[in-house]
């Protein structure tokens, strides 16, 4: 089969959503020695903006390429002062990505809307990326980890999760409202709440909550339909506890068992053989798990962040000190049997992601190729790979629920092509 | 403290709060930091030899119920004179450390004619660009002895964790109690500890004294200053070395500085 023959990708089975965290590639070598956090108090001089051009627009060209090989959607997310998350605003990234791509969906994973003032902000900014995109927006709301919402952007964390609810709400009924109202929220009051422009998608967009096991983002995402996304660093074969209550709570709650009601972030890396793979991607990955993941344990999770409940359930941060230190000290090989990183041949890669997939239970995968100061040929032909040989063997592992696009993208059939309007106008 | 221990219903019934009580005396209120507060106490038991002692714990601290209906500095301010009231006291003295000091201090700027007598040990709710306070919120538990403590080896024995954070158990229980905790604190303290109490000190009427260790690295002692200069007529006791956990200390030179009160 031809990867890019249109009748296998973008018209349903598994989704793979190919996603760039867009680290900062030139940190330097002693990074762990010399600096206590990757995120939050990094010395900004860190930082070159003149690198930094090429940076962005190396990533933005590697998320353009996942479309052309055929991926069924692109990822971006927000991080606040994080070295391996140059996204402040996603927003920004998918507007750039709406105009030079024309079928992938645009995964904004997502907008904090928690830290939106007003957060109909947010309701706006995904209805311009829906309309421009003529109905590729996937809508992410997430609450936001504790080193971004309470200590990047102050929000008190014994209230963040209220006025997370609160925006929610506000997103929601501006969306469906056909004329103003008035919203009379603890955090927002609104005297004219008008959502212009409205999204093209109907009811709304699809949306997808990323959840680090917070007992009540199940049940959030269970009773309004919406996608739960976890978003881990640290592989499959660690989630499935997890996700294994996910499913659990799914059943109790009398809800159905679509795989597509489910994602999971894995880290790949494809290469021609075991071999080949660990002398090209092994530098970057030890990057990735050396220096990105560097994290200071005191940021992990200010007092208030988790609920009680979710504290009781057993699920600390997949940041903490534990984990991160754990990972920095891991072999390539250690990596992959612990499922840290699916590494290999094409055909070892199929395998694993197999198991993943059937085990985690899930219909979409956030794919991470571009890993720590991996430059984009690799980044690149690790994806193609991927695409061409991995991928179309996947897609059809759900096939008993082919069908249901409750959780994915309804485009226009009929979308403008950017430069139309001025296609016969010659200067 | 040898002392009583008993729960108070405020508000009508939205808070049940732990209370210490002990010792005779003139009434004083105690509030405590964010760290919260033992019942044994020795600072209790010294505050007892002079005075009648009400110690109330906030809401998420100890067995204290009803956090959820105290979401900012002016709700915690009147549920402190809730509890006043609920405990049918009549202008006590009212004493606060660090967070429970920025607390009182608010109470006696909110309501003047209502607080006569005021004590603020190392009190926070001042913010100056020049002396940043650190982050508690960000400080892991082995971090905290050299912050509060004049004697960072006595404070490490004093703050020994009960038991070991390797144990699953224990170290869910010590992150529910944390969690509580610096939940309701994080309403006034996070993520900078100013709620504006500094438009409204002019306003305190109350007798004052002002008691800070010389060595406070938590809040560093040019913010005795900015309370003196704020609240007029102030007294002023520093007590050498002492940090800021100075009721630990140096629980006596504390309890005879609030007796210039009397």
């Amino acid at each position: 089969m031809d990867y890019r023959d249109p009748v296998w990708y973008g018209e349903g089975g598994m989704r793979f959503i190919w996603f760039n965290l867009m680290p900062w590639p030139h940190l330097p070598e002693d990074f762990r020695e010399k600096y206590r956090s990757v995120w939050v108090d990094i010395p900004s001089s860190l930082y070159d903006p003149v690198r930094g051009h090429e940076v962005y627009n190396d990533y933005l060209d590697q998320l353009e390429f996942a479309e052309t090989v055929g991926f069924d959607g692109l990822g971006v997310n927000e991080h606040h002062a994080n070295a391996y998350g140059l996204m402040p605003s996603p927003t920004l990234m998918a507007a750039a990505l709406a105009r030079r791509t024309s079928r992938a969906a645009l995964v904004v994973l997502g907008s904090s809307i928690a830290l939106y003032d007003p957060p109909i902000r947010v309701a706006e900014e995904f209805a311009m990326l829906d309309v421009i995109s003529g109905g590729r927006l996937v809508a992410g709301f997430p609450v936001g980890t504790s080193m971004d919402t309470n200590y990047a952007y102050g929000r008190v964390p014994a209230t963040l999760r209220e006025r997370y609810a609160e925006a929610h709400d506000l997103i929601r009924k501006a969306w469906v409202a056909d004329a103003p109202f008035v919203f009379n929220g603890r955090f927002t009051q609104l005297r004219y709440a008008n959502c212009w422009p409205k999204p093209v998608q109907k009811p709304r967009p699809p949306i997808f909550i990323p959840g680090g096991g917070s007992v009540e983002t199940y049940d959030f995402c269970i009773e309004n339909d919406y996608n739960y996304s976890y978003l881990s660093f640290f592989g499959y074969l660690r989630a499935q506890k997890l996700m294994a209550n996910y499913w659990q709570r799914v059943a109790e709650m009398g809800a159905d068992d679509s795989p597509y009601r489910a994602t999971f972030a894995q880290c790949i890396c494809v290469a021609e053989t075991d071999a080949e793979a660990e002398r090209l991607y092994g530098p970057h990955v030890s990057y990735f798990f050396n220096r990105c993941l560097h994290v200071y344990p005191g940021f992990a999770d200010a007092p208030g962040y988790r609920t009680i409940k979710t504290i009781q359930a057993g699920f600390l941060n997949q940041l903490s000190r534990a984990n991160l230190g754990h990972a920095a000290t891991l072999s390539w090989q250690e990596l992959i049997e612990l499922g840290y990183i699916v590494a290999g041949s094409p055909e070892t890669v199929r395998q694993r992601m197999e198991e993943l997939i059937k085990g985690l239970r899930v219909g979409n995968i956030i794919c991470l190729f571009q890993m720590g100061d991996m430059p984009s040929e690799k980044t690149c032909h690790s994806s193609e790979l991927f695409a061409r040989k991995v991928m179309p063997q996947l897609k059809g592992i759900w096939k008993d629920y082919h069908g249901d696009e409750r959780f994915w993208i309804q485009p226009l059939p009929q979308r403008v092509v950017p430069g139309r309007a001025t296609a016969e106008i010659r200067p | 403290m040898s002392g009583r221990s008993f729960l108070l219903d405020v508000a009508g019934g939205r808070r049940k709060i732990r209370v210490f009580e002990a010792g005779d005396g003139p009434p004083l209120v105690f509030l405590h930091g964010a760290g919260g507060l033992a019942e044994e106490s020795p600072f209790l038991s010294a505050l007892a030899r002079r005075w009648h002692v009400f110690a109330p714990l906030l809401p998420g601290y100890g067995d204290s119920e009803g956090g959820d209906t105290l979401p900012d500095m002016l709700a915690i301010t009147l549920h402190s004179f809730d509890v006043i009231e609920a405990l049918g006291l009549t202008r006590p003295y009212l004493v606060g450390h660090s967070m429970g000091g920025m607390i009182a201090a608010e109470m006696a700027a909110v309501a003047p004619n209502d607080v006569e007598r005021l004590g603020l040990i190392a009190p926070a709710g001042l913010w100056l660009d020049d002396h940043p306070i650190p982050d508690l919120f960000a400080t892991l538990p082995h971090e905290l002895p050299e912050l509060l403590f004049h004697d960072p080896a006595l404070g490490e024995r004093l703050m020994a964790l009960d038991g070991d954070l390797d144990n699953p158990k224990l170290l869910e229980a010590f992150m529910i109690r944390n969690a509580r905790q610096l939940t309701m604190a994080s309403k006034l303290l996070f993520p900078v500890p100013d709620r504006g109490l500094a438009e409204r000190l002019y306003r305190i009427r109350a007798r004052t004294v002002i008691v800070w260790g010389e060595d406070d690295r938590m809040i560093p002692p040019a913010y005795c200053e900015a309370f003196r200069r704020g609240i007029a007529g102030t007294e002023l006791v520093t007590i050498p070395a002492a940090g800021h956990m100075v009721i630990v200390e140096k629980a006596e030179a504390v309890v005879a500085a609030l007796a210039r009160l009397a």
